[in-house]
């Protein structure tokens, strides 16, 4: 079993009308192995794992799971037959404990009654040897995303499966976590275990995986080791040409402090002070990167600027020196504020709107696209609209499609135009690549560069400290609301960050 | 195909509801046959038959074109029945003060003073909601009950026909209003009044509205993505109590127009809302509904309500059925077509979940999703 792959799949093709999905994949994963599939939206990866969980079967290839060939049908043969998957998005049912959890599907070894006791035995047995500091007895909701997580790795534990697949398991995950989930799956593969790690995070890519298949376009592009490979190199193999994953920041002379927030201070959704006695400046052509655990208060510093959450009295925040902490969205928009939500679905865009709605969202009541008699100017906003989504590389097939139906990075493209050709004095970008992929973000960072050489003031936010180190010219860490320090970026390290970001403030050693 | 079945299913819905009706006839002894021959006959059998069609469909283009407004907004709106007395109300009140203005004047003005009370009524529970949260769904049923009141005692009191006082019948209704504003006939010899053109055009505008203008496209966007529309500026809590007082003000129009193009020219009460209003305050949500809540698909619907309770009239007259029979199968259309929605959107489900598999756009979008999550 040690020479000879635990999963193979071989020459698999996958049509679908007018596209090819997968063409001639061959991916196989040994015991003790974590085989990274790496490749942007729509290259093909999904498609491989549902033919894998017996979703679709291939038209052309064969599986071989531990030797045999075999045809998976469903789900549930791929988890009889030892898979397991971890999904992006949880599947569990809040309410119920842990142990319910995990025993939900499962017959019950005293049927028709539960035999909680017994699962509950086993959880903390898997739990003690994979160091996953489960507990059974709490209900789901109670529990943190990176434990939620845990519960998730648990169940297919539970079932044993010898091969895992997870799907983008780090996305949701702090860096704390994201190092303890590594350890974990270190630990599983140390007792012969097979891993599949789906991601786009390049550095942890690098980090974890034994080999490395890139996929583009639904073919193979690459395969290798970490050690025989370089960031630069996997984002080419993914994207098909040379990518910067840090972009050049020209010299910009610094402006006037074009946003000011004094002493601000924000109540959270659970009515306790998220951010408290805040005080920053950002300049005009200067990007300012707030970095931080989320949850530390950066969501709220950015609702309070955009003027959707009403901060503590005695908060101001200036814009070009006038201060608008009374003033609503709308009245801020007016005075140049652009904004990118962090939760690009929710608050960036409205999903059942076309495009083109999308993109007018903001300026829909203005001259330009409403005449005098109060109806719309269809002619200007089909116009407006079209050169948008062609000056901001917007892939859609039509300005009328719905942007539900664009992949994350595309609509946050549509998000970025709509925000970015108002020429905004103050700009808050936040999470403005999560989830978006790489060609989609080297765009993105390119819009504001050349936002930071107009002079715009830029308020950065973003869980990607790559990203924060890349684009910045100061950093801000915030730590449990309130700003630890701000930093030059030409002084700064991951390191330092990272540590601020957990709170230490002394300087170690 | 999903359009084609969009429009499909309602029609079926509506022939299977038919199929049950034919059943409850057979079952007491009436030729379903004759039934339907009846029931056609009634809705569109003569220009008269028609015109009471068109009449009866009046008050439901206006209250489910004004439904389909809330509902784009994601509100909604079963305040019909208190908004059309409201509209009527005020209409009356204002046709009895100023009985001697010309026709000219007098059919706008009570037609806007319908317009402004049902749009008062709509905007109570509109306001609630946006800036405290209140439920839609139980203060407009609320309100329903609170404007009967409030129109039994205008009707036995302070409106009160003062013959009936001198005589001692004490019948709660007003006097005979203003011939000048009596709704005018639009086509001559056949008693199809105004208030007919007057509703579709109204559920033209509000096409218009929710389509081509910035007001109905801030509307659309609260409908779909509160957060969005807030994080772009616009005023959610103001478009929610706009949306409601809008709808509000359509179904205050169908009570003006009630009261204006009755044969009667005067407001009358029973009692109950039904006795004023025929249920059309609820019948238009159905309506709406059954339209697709596109205001324009309203129209038609509307007419084919209107047609099904013209033509149940004729049905009980001519099979000698009894009353109970004809408002059970429009019952039973109304539980088909209701559900039928229902049915269109699992199918919309099921297509989309199809077309998200096929093919790698799948990925994209659970990505997108995942990513927004």
């Amino acid at each position: 079993m040690s020479s000879q792959p635990m999963l193979e799949m071989r020459g698999i093709t996958k049509r679908f009308p007018g596209v090819i999905a997968n063409q001639d994949v061959s991916f196989d994963v040994s015991a003790g192995e974590v085989h990274t599939l790496l490749g942007e939206n729509g290259a093909g990866k999904s498609t491989l794992m549902k033919i894998l969980f017996g979703l679709y079967q291939p038209d052309e290839g064969e599986v071989i799971w531990q030797g045999a060939p075999t045809t998976i049908t469903s789900p549930s043969e791929a988890i009889d037959a030892g898979i397991g998957m971890v999904h992006q998005h949880f599947m569990l049912v809040p309410t119920l404990t842990v142990a319910e959890n995990v025993a939900l599907g499962l017959a019950s070894g005293r049927r028709p009654l539960t035999d909680l006791g017994a699962v509950s035995d086993r959880i903390r047995e898997i739990s003690e040897q994979h160091g996953l500091a489960v507990d059974p007895s709490v209900e789901v909701w109670r529990l943190s995303v990176g434990e939620r997580q845990r519960v998730e790795i648990m169940k297919a534990l539970y079932r044993d499966a010898r091969l895992l697949v997870l799907d983008e398991p780090t996305a949701v995950l702090t860096p704390q976590e994201v190092d303890d989930l590594f350890v974990i799956l270190r630990r599983m593969t140390s007792e012969g275990r097979g891993l599949i790690f789906i991601s786009h995070k390049l550095h942890e890519v690098m980090a974890l995986s034994d080999r490395i298949t890139v996929l583009r376009n639904g073919r193979v592009t690459g395969q290798t080791v970490p050690a025989e490979s370089s960031r630069e190199q996997l984002a080419e193999m993914m994207v098909g040409r040379a990518v910067k994953l840090t972009p050049d920041r020209p010299d910009v002379t610094r402006g006037a402090a074009r946003l000011k927030v004094n002493q601000l201070s924000v109540q959270g959704d659970r009515g306790t002070l998220a951010v408290e006695n805040v005080s920053f400046d950002v300049f005009g052509g200067e990007i300012l990167g707030i970095a931080g655990v989320s949850g530390n208060g950066q969501r709220e510093i950015a609702e309070a600027v955009a003027g959707l959450r009403s901060p503590v009295s005695g908060s101001q925040i200036l814009f070009d020196d006038e201060n608008v902490a009374n003033l609503n969205t709308k009245q801020r928009r007016a005075r140049g504020l652009a904004y990118v939500p962090e939760e690009r679905m929710k608050d960036g865009a409205v999903g059942d709107f076309s495009v083109s709605e999308n993109l007018i969202l903001v300026d829909h009541g203005t001259d330009a696209f409403t005449s005098s008699s109060g109806l719309f100017k269809f002619d200007a906003i089909k116009r407006h609209c079209s050169e948008l989504v062609e000056r901001f590389a917007v892939k859609t097939p039509t300005i009328d499609t719905q942007t539900s139906n664009l992949s994350g990075g595309n609509i946050q493209k549509v998000i970025m135009a709509r925000e970015l050709t108002a020429e905004p004095t103050v700009l808050i970008a936040s999470q403005p690549t999560r989830g978006v992929d790489i060609g989609s973000a080297e765009y993105i960072h390119s819009q504001l560069i050349a936002q930071r050489a107009r002079g715009t003031a830029t308020l950065l936010i973003s869980e990607d400290l790559d990203e924060v180190l890349g684009l910045s010219d100061r950093i801000a860490v915030m730590f449990d609301g309130q700003i630890i320090a701000i930093v030059d970026a030409d002084d700064a390290t991951r390191e330092g960050i990272g540590l601020l970001m957990a709170g230490v403030v002394e300087p170690t050693g | 195909m999903k359009r084609f079945l969009g429009a499909s299913i309602p029609l079926l819905a509506a022939g299977i509801a038919f199929l049950f009706g034919a059943i409850m006839l057979l079952a007491i002894g009436a030729s379903p046959w004759e039934g339907l021959k009846a029931l056609l006959d009634g809705a569109f059998g003569s220009w008269d038959r028609l015109a009471a069609t068109a009449i009866k469909a009046t008050p439901l283009i206006l209250v489910g074109a004004g439904i389909t407004i809330a509902f784009r907004t994601s509100v909604v709106n079963i305040g019909g029945e208190g908004q059309i007395v409201a509209g009527a109300l005020l209409s009356t009140s204002v046709a009895l003060a100023v009985p001697d203005l010309p026709g000219i004047l007098l059919v706008p003005v009570v037609l806007i003073a319908g317009l402004v009370g049902g749009a008062i009524v709509g905007a109570i529970p509109g306001a609630l909601k946006a800036y405290a949260s209140v439920n839609e769904i139980l203060s407009t049923i609320m309100l329903n009950i609170v404007m009967v009141q409030l129109m039994n005692y205008l009707l036995r009191g302070p409106l009160i026909d003062p013959r009936e006082v001198e005589a001692g019948t004490r019948i709660p209704q007003t006097e005979r209003l203003s011939d000048n504003a009596s709704l005018p006939n639009i086509v001559p010899g056949v008693r199809l009044h105004l208030g007919v053109l007057v509703a579709v055009l109204a559920a033209v505008a509000v096409y218009i509205l929710l389509w081509r203008t910035p007001l109905g496209f801030r509307l659309r966007a609260v409908g779909h993505s509160p957060d969005a529309a807030r994080a772009a500026g616009i005023n959610v809590k103001a478009n929610i109590t706009m949306a409601l007082s809008m709808s509000g003000s359509l179904g205050g129009l169908a009570g003006a127009i009630l009261v204006f193009g009755s044969e009667g020219q005067r407001m009358v009460t029973d009692g109950s809302s039904t006795g004023f209003t025929g249920s059309a305050g609820f019948n238009g949500i159905v309506a709406a509904l059954f339209g697709g809540l596109h205001p324009l698909w309203t129209i038609p619907s509307s007419f084919l309500f209107g047609a099904l309770l013209t033509g149940a009239t004729n049905l009980q007259r001519v099979l000698q059925v009894p009353a109970p029979i004809a408002i059970a199968i429009n019952g039973i259309v109304v539980v088909f077509v209701v559900s039928s929605g229902r049915i269109r959107e699992k199918l919309d489900r099921m297509l989309d979940a199809r077309s998200e598999l096929d093919g790698p756009s799948g990925d994209d979008t659970a990505t997108a999703k995942g990513a927004s999550a």
